[in-house]
C-alpha cells in the first residue's frame, strides 16, 4: 500500500519538475546578468524547500561598489535568493541550494568552506530591525568580540564609534551607548543593525526590505545611508517599493515565481523594460 | 422518596418548562409566522423558563440537604431530658448524638440503649420523615413558582437572550466564587490556628529558636517533655535539601532544554520530550522509595568506601532524587522561555558570523535569562513544598548541620509527623503544624508571585 503511494508521489514529482523545466526555458533572463568587476558571481542557482523549488536557475553578478535591487511580487523568492548569498539558508531545515555562487572568485558552497566566517564577509540586515536585547554599545561590539577583531578596549571603543558613525547613528546615541538597543526608535534600530553589520567589515551587505517597517523619514535616512555605503561595500537590497529601487540602486533585477526575469540598469528597467512581465509589474498591472 | 428522585423530577420539570416557555413565546408573538416580532429566538424563552424553574429550586435543595441534619439534631438534642447530657464534654455529647442516629438507622450502637435514647431516635426518624416531605414540597413549589414567573414575564418585547446571558454569568460567578472562597477558607483556618499556636509559643522562639523537639506532655504528671518549638533546624534542613535538588535540576534541566530547543533534530525531539515528561508523571511516592531504598544505600556505601560517615537517611539522597523529580519542570519551563526568544535574534547573530553555541551563550541565554530565573524560582517553590521524598528519605532528626551526608528534617516532614497518629487537636504540638504550614505557604506564595511576575515581564518584552 505504502509503496504505491510512494511511487505515485515520485511520479507526480517527476512530472512537475519536467513541467518546471519547460517553464524555465520560456523564462530565460532578459538583459545582461554580468558586470565588469564582480564581487559575487551566481550561476544557475536553484533552491528547494523540500520538494518545492523556490528559485530556478538564477544567474546574477553583484559588482563592486554597486547597489543591486531585487524587486518582484511577494513569494517570488527574493528573500530566498538573498539568503543564498551568505548561506543563511543553511539554518533552514530542508532547504537545498545547487549551482555556483562565488565571492571574489571563491565558491562559497565549496565543501571546505566554513559558512560561519563567510557570514561576517557577507553581512545581512533584516526586514524587521532585530537589535539584541543588549546595550547599544554591546550590539555593535558583538561581532568584533566574537571574531576577535580588536586587541583592547580602546580599539573596540574606536571600532564601535566608527561603525556607528558610518551608520549615521553616532550623533544620536553617543551619550547613551550603555542604554538598551531595543529602546531606540524603529529607524534608529535599523541603523544600529547596519552599524552592527559594518563593525565586522563585510565586503557585501545584504538587505531584505530594510525599510518596510519604517516611517517615510526614517526610510529616507536609510536610503541616503545606503548610497553612502556604496563607496565601500557591495549591496544587494530586496525592496517592495519600486521608488526605493529607483532611488538607491544602479542595477535592478526583477524576479517572478522563482525566475529571474530581467536584469538591467535601474534606469532602463523602470523606463524601458524589455520583458512583458517586468513591464506589467512596474506599471502596476500585476503585483 | 430519595432526593435523587427529586433531582430527576426537577430535570423533567425543566424540560417541561423549556418546551412550554418556547410555546408561550410563539403564541404571545401571534403564531409561528410572526416569530420575527419576538426580541429573541423562541429557544431563548424556553431556556429562560427552564432556568427559572431549575436554578432556584436546585439551590434550595442543595441548602436543604446541607443543613437538614444539623437542624434535626439540634431539635432532638434540645428535647432530650437535660439529665442525660449533664456534665458531658463536647466529645461525649457527639458520641450520644451518633448513637441516636445509629439507633434511628438501625446500625450498631456503642452503649446500652436507654428508653430516653430510644425515644430520641424515634423522634429523629419522625422529624427526618417530615423534613424529607417538606423538602419535596418546597422544592417543587419553588420550581413551579419559577416557571410561573417566567411564564408571566414572557412577552415579545422581553429580551430573553440577554437575560439568559445574565443568568449564565451569574452561574459562572457562583462557581468561581466557590473555588475562591474555599481557598480563602483554608488560608484563614491555617492563619487562625497559627495565631492560637503563637499564643502559647512566642513567634521569636519559633522563628529563631534552634531546638526542635515538639513532644509535649499529654498528661500533667508526665515529665521531661515540655516541648521546644525552634524551627530553625527545619528551615536549614529544607534549605539544604532544596539547594541540593536545585544543584541537580538546574544544570541538567537547562542543558537539556537548550539541546532540545536549539540542537535536537525533529525526530530526536519527538522522542526525547515525551520521555522527559514521563519523569514528571512518576508519583512522588515512587521517587520517595527510590531515594530511600536505592539512592541512600548507594551513597552510604560510596561514602564508607571513602572513609566518610554517612547517615542512612541523608540530605544528599533526598536532595538528589528531588532534583531528578524537578528536572522536567525546569527543562520544560526553560524550553518555553528559550523558544519565546524570537528567531530574528538567532538570525541576527548568525548573520554576523556567530556559531550556534556563541549565539546561545551570548544572545539566547541572556535574552531568556529573566524567564529562566522565573522558572527556577517556581521550581524552588516546588522543592520546598515537596513532601513525600523527604518523608521517606531525609529523616526525622532535626539536626542543624551543613553536612549533606547527615540526616536532616524539613518543614513538610515535620508537619506530617506532627499530625499523624493520635492527636489532641488543641495542643501546641498539633498547632505547630499550622504555623509551619503557614510559613511554608507564605514562602512558596512569595516565590510564585515573584517568579510569575518575572516570567510575565519577560513574555511582554517580546510581544
Ligand atoms: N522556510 C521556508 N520553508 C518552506 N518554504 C519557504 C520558506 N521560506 C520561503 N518559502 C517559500 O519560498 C517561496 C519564496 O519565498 P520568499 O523568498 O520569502 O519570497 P519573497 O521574499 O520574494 O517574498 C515562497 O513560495 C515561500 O512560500
Ligand atoms: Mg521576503
Amino acid at each position: 500500500m505504502s509503496t504505491t503511494v510512494d511511487e505515485m508521489s515520485r511520479r507526480t514529482g517527476a512530472m512537475s519538475s519536467a513541467e518546471l523545466a519547460g517553464e524555465r526555458e520560456s523564462r530565460a533572463t532578459v538583459g545582461d546578468v554580468t558586470v565588469a568587476n564582480p564581487r559575487m558571481v551566481c550561476r544557475g542557482v536553484d533552491v528547494w524547500y523540500g520538494a518545492k523549488q523556490a528559485i530556478k536557475g538564477v544567474s546574477l553578478d553583484i559588482g563592486k561598489n554597486e547597489v543591486v535591487s531585487m524587486i518582484g511580487p511577494s513569494g517570488c523568492g527574493k528573500s530566498t535568493f538573498l539568503r543564498c548569498l551568505n548561506r543563511m539558508n543553511d539554518t533552514i531545515d530542508g532547504c537545498r541550494v545547487t549551482g555556483s555562487i562565488q565571492l571574489d572568485g571563491r565558491d562559497i558552497y565549496d565543501k571546505g568552506l566554513d559558512p560561519v566566517p563567510l557570514r561576517a564577509q557577507v553581512g545581512m540586515v533584516f526586514q524587521k530591525p532585530n537589535p539584541f536585547p543588549k546595550s547599544i554599545y554591546e550590539n555593535v561590539a558583538y561581532g568584533p568580540r566574537i571574531h576577535g577583531l580588536t586587541n583592547n578596549k580602546a580599539e573596540l571603543d574606536e571600532l564601535v564609534s566608527a561603525s556607528l558613525q558610518k551608520a549615521g547613528l553616532w550623533n544620536e546615541v553617543k551619550d547613551r551607548l550603555d542604554q538598551p538597543g531595543t529602546g531606540l526608535s524603529g529607524g534608529q534600530q535599523q541603523r544600529l543593525c547596519i552599524a552592527r553589520t559594518i563593525a565586522v567589515s563585510p565586503e557585501v551587505i545584504l538587505m531584505d526590505e530594510p525599510c518596510s517597517a519604517l516611517d517615510p523619514i526614517a526610510t529616507a535616512i536609510i536610503e541616503e545611508l545606503i548610497d553612502e555605503l556604496r563607496a565601500n561595500y557591495s549591496i544587494a537590497i530586496v525592496t517592495h517599493s519600486m521608488q526605493q529601487a529607483a532611488r538607491v540602486s544602479q542595477r535592478t533585477a526583477y524576479f517572478h515565481l522563482g525566475d529571474l526575469i530581467e536584469v538591467g540598469e535601474t534606469n532602463q528597467i523602470f523606463t524601458n523594460p524589455k520583458h512583458r512581465l517586468t513591464e506589467d509589474y512596474i506599471t502596476g498591472r500585476f503585483g | 422518596m430519595h432526593s435523587s428522585t427529586l433531582l430527576i423530577v426537577l430535570l423533567g420539570l425543566m424540560a417541561f418548562a423549556y418546551h412550554f416557555g418556547r410555546k408561550r413565546a410563539i403564541s404571545t408573538a401571534g403564531g409561528v409566522a410572526r416569530i420575527s416580532t419576538l426580541h429573541s429566538l423562541p429557544a431563548y424563552y424556553g431556556l429562560y423558563a427552564a432556568l427559572w424553574a431549575g436554578i432556584p429550586a436546585l439551590l434550595l435543595m442543595g441548602l436543604w440537604i446541607g443543613f437538614q441534619n444539623e437542624i434535626l439534631i439540634s431539635i432532638v438534642k434540645s428535647e432530650l431530658p437535660p439529665a442525660i447530657l449533664d456534665g458531658m464534654s463536647s466529645g461525649q455529647i457527639g458520641l450520644v448524638v451518633n448513637d441516636i442516629k445509629n439507633l434511628a438507622s438501625g446500625a450498631i450502637v456503642s452503649g446500652a440503649v436507654t428508653p430516653e435514647m430510644q425515644a430520641a431516635a424515634d423522634r429523629y426518624t419522625q422529624l427526618d420523615h417530615i423534613a424529607r416531605w417538606a423538602m419535596w414540597l418546597a422544592v417543587l413549589a419553588l420550581a413551579v413558582g419559577g416557571m410561573a414567573y417566567a411564564w408571566a414575564k414572557t412577552k415579545p418585547t422581553m429580551r430573553a437572550r440577554n437575560r439568559v446571558e445574565t443568568i449564565f454569568m451569574v452561574i459562572l460567578v457562583i462557581f468561581s466564587s466557590i473555588a475562591i472562597l474555599t481557598t480563602l477558607g483554608i488560608i484563614l483556618s491555617v492563619l487562625f490556628e497559627s495565631l492560637r499556636f503563637f499564643q502559647s509559643v512566642s513567634p521569636l522562639d519559633f522563628f529563631f529558636g534552634t531546638l526542635w523537639s515538639p513532644q509535649t506532655a499529654l498528661r500533667a504528671d508526665q515529665v521531661g517533655a515540655s516541648g521546644a518549638f525552634g524551627a530553625v533546624p527545619l528551615f536549614t534542613g529544607t534549605l539544604m535539601v532544596s539547594a541540593i535538588a536545585m544543584l541537580v535540576a538546574v544544570p541538567i534541566g537547562l542543558m537539556s532544554a537548550i539541546y532540545l530547543s536549539e540542537y535536537a533534530p525533529r525526530n530526536v525531539r519527538a522522542y526525547a520530550k515525551p520521555t522527559l515528561e514521563v519523569l514528571a508523571g512518576v508519583p512522588t511516592v515512587v521517587y520517595g522509595f527510590f531515594a530511600a531504598l536505592t539512592v541512600a544505600p548507594v551513597i552510604r556505601e560510596l561514602g564508607m568506601s571513602m572513609g566518610l560517615n554517612v547517615a542512612s537517611e541523608s540530605a544528599l539522597a533526598a536532595g538528589l532524587v528531588m532534583g531528578i523529580m524537578i528536572i522536567p519542570f525546569v527543562s520544560s519551563l526553560s524550553e518555553d522561555v528559550i523558544n519565546a526568544v524570537p528567531q530574528a535574534m538567532r538570525d541576527g547573530s548568525y548573520a554576523l558570523g556567530a556559531t550556534q553555541s556563541e549565539t546561545i551563550r551570548r544572545v539566547i541565554i541572556p535574552a531568556a535569562l529573566p524567564g529562566i530565573v522565573g522558572g527556577i524560582l517556581l521550581a524552588v517553590s516546588r522543592a520546598i513544598g515537596e513532601t513525600m521524598i523527604v518523608v521517606m528519605a531525609a529523616g526525622l532528626a532535626a539536626n542543624m548541620t551543613a553536612n549533606p551526608l547527615d540526616s536532616v528534617t524539613t518543614v513538610t516532614v515535620q508537619i506530617v509527623t506532627l499530625l499523624t497518629g493520635d492527636q489532641e487537636f488543641d495542643s501546641p504540638k498539633t498547632m505547630a503544624a499550622f504555623a509551619l504550614g503557614l510559613t511554608l505557604f507564605v514562602v512558596t506564595l512569595t516565590l510564585n508571585v515573584i517568579a510569575l511576575q518575572i516570567v510575565r515581564k519577560y513574555r511582554e518584552q517580546y510581544e
